[in-house]
């Protein structure tokens, strides 16, 4: 059982490898945001579900990754994009340490409101101030080089659902090996010391504001990355990507794949993409039966869709004969 | 004998209200000091200064020599106390194993590692179960913590706090909602716990006098804020104006019923 984890991974990260040759173009061009919220997501959840946190402020670090790869890529003339991740990733930790530093203090509400308050200044920031960041039009993204190559010769969905989706599949496998060891190594047992009785956690030596630091800037980190990805994917960077509802999105995501288990964010960002994408298609009311099903969700599976699936997973494995 | 803890001339003030009003006290190794009082005597004031939690108003705190008023329950773990508390406080989806694992790894120097997996750090899991071993939980290492019973909720709370290595450890009413045929099993367990763990010094504060009888060294009265008695067991109990200061409505009351 202690291999499911591993397995579980790349039974999905080789779905994940095939999945072109098994999908339309468009239905790819779907797969990609997934991926970027995956990645995001992981972060976010080192903060939620791990430290017990609950920020309604993180679409500002993705939209610091999608705003810096716009910047660089259009304004600055950079084009690798492991520079242009690099770069985002380290801004937005340095955007996300003063805040840390504020909003650590405080546990639940008091830091959801905190963490939402700078949100919603990063996107009037991102408004009002027309000439460096284009106001409500945003900025364009150019397409970047994977690992030193252009792909000139590929037009842009080409692109897109070729090269860089595989890139983007590495980017998740490798972040999500990293974001396993971290919850796994001492560092996560003590975030989920200070998570689960502060007081307690403190007088056997866990400094606790200090993790809550670490684990914010981590979480800045790779939702930068996902932010990036999404810019890349778009091919422009608009204020809606810092708007408060974009936050509440990432949590809902976070919820709906379940935020007690690892996976669940990434299972959260693929279910939320593909529901939302069949929902539009179907009524315009789309909204509506997202909230509808979060809250059938909360009430029925507290645990979201991956905790569902490690239920019917035990079970199944209780029933069957050995 | 050298004295590991020491007090002198401790004051706490909230506003108008003094809390603890000069209290001069030294805990040496070897001892088991017991501070009893009444509710309100400033007992719990007066940890919280022993422990570095609240800074005194006035007064010194000195522990192994150095000054620890107001350091913080960080610091005081790091320096070699460790304190455990009247309330069961544990990590309730955290298992035994993790739970111990916790304070194994913060007073190691393993705690700022970010890459190397907890479960696959074989030091680390000796001495857990090690630990364990000594409260009688090597069993439950892989029970998470919220279906412990209450008793071994109890030991848990007081095994992490063993985890650390302390050198002095204070006990606030360790056999709080322990039924009181399990007292005596408990704080047995906790004191050979403390020997076999290397523990210099234990600070109990107690409500149960038989307790207080029969394991301490030496007994602290507190009374309105101040020291009222500072003796070994035997003299303390053989003044029969300081217990009834004490325990006096208790004494009074059981006579009552006997007659």
């Amino acid at each position: 059982m202690r291999a499911a984890p591993a397995i579980l991974s790349i039974v999905a990260l080789v779905a994940l490898a095939a999945l072109p040759s098994l999908l339309t173009q468009y239905q790819i061009t779907l797969v990609l945001p997934a991926l970027a919220y995956a990645i995001a997501l992981l972060g976010f959840n080192l903060l939620f579900g791990y430290t017990g946190l609950l920020s309604f402020g993180h679409a500002l670090f993705v939209s610091i990754g999608a705003y810096g790869t716009a910047v660089l890529t259009s304004k600055l003339g950079l084009k690798s994009f492991e520079a242009i991740l690099l770069l985002c990733a380290v801004a937005s930790v340095a955007v996300a340490i003063p805040i840390a530093l504020l909003s650590v203090r405080y546990v639940k509400i008091f830091f959801g409101i905190l963490t939402l308050a700078f949100g919603m200044l990063f996107h009037s920031f991102l408004f009002k101030f027309y000439n460096i960041t284009g106001g409500d039009t945003g900025i364009r993204v150019l397409r970047p080089t994977l690992l030193g190559r252009a792909y000139e010769d590929l037009d842009k969905t080409a692109f897109l659902v070729g090269p860089f989706y595989y890139y983007c599949v590495v980017l998740l496998a490798i972040l999500g090996f990293v974001m396993w060891r971290l919850v796994h190594s001492p560092f996560g047992l003590h975030l989920v010391a200070t998570r689960e009785n502060r007081r307690k956690s403190e007088y056997l030596g866990v400094r606790v504001r200090f993790f809550r630091l670490i684990a914010f800037a981590v979480s800045a980190f790779y939702c930068a990355v996902g932010g990036a990805i999404l810019a890349v994917n778009t091919g422009q960077a608009d204020p809606e990507l810092a708007y408060w509802t974009h936050s509440g999105e990432l949590v809902f995501m976070t919820v709906l794949g379940g935020f007690a288990n690892f996976f669940g964010p990434v299972v959260g960002a693929f279910s939320f993409i593909f529901l939302k994408s069949e929902l539009m298609g179907l009524t315009q009311y789309w909204r509506f039966w997202l909230g509808a099903i979060l809250v059938i969700l909360v009430v029925l599976f507290p645990r979201g869709l991956a905790g569902l699936f490690a239920q019917l997973w035990a079970r199944l494995h209780r029933s069957t004969p050995t | 004998m050298s004295a590991l803890l020491e007090a002198h001339e401790l004051r706490k003030r909230y506003g108008d209200f003094t809390a603890l009003d000069g209290v001069t006290l030294s805990i040496a190794e070897g001892e088991l000091v017991s501070i009893v009082g009444p509710n309100g005597a400033g007992k719990t004031t007066l940890v919280n200064l022993l422990t570095g939690l609240l800074p005194p108003t006035s007064g010194t705190v000195r522990f192994k020599g150095e000054d620890i008023a107001g350091i913080g329950p960080v610091n005081l773990a790091k320096r070699g106390m460790a304190r455990a508390f009247q309330l069961v406080h544990i990590f309730p989806s955290m298992t035994v194993a993790e739970t111990i694992a916790v304070a194994v790894v913060s007073q190691s120097d393993k705690a700022m590692r970010f890459f190397t997996p907890v479960r696959k750090d074989s030091a680390v899991n000796m001495r857990v179960r090690e630990v364990a071993a000594i409260f009688g939980l090597e069993r439950k290492l892989q029970t998470e913590s919220r279906l412990l019973s209450q008793g071994e909720k109890k030991l848990l709370d007081i095994a992490s706090a063993f985890a650390l290595s302390p050198e002095v450890i204070l006990l606030d009413e360790p056999t709080s909602g322990v039924s009181s045929g399990d007292k005596h099993g408990l704080m047995r367990n906790v004191v050979d716990a403390a020997r076999k763990a290397g523990v210099k010094s234990i600070i109990l504060v107690e409500h149960d006098m038989d307790l207080v009888a029969e394991y301490s060294t030496r007994i602290v009265a507190i009374q309105s804020g101040r020291v009222l008695a500072d003796r070994a067991p035997a003299e303390f109990f053989a003044d029969p104006e300081i217990v009834a200061a004490i325990v006096g409505k208790r004494v009074r009351r059981l006579a009552q019923g006997a007659a």
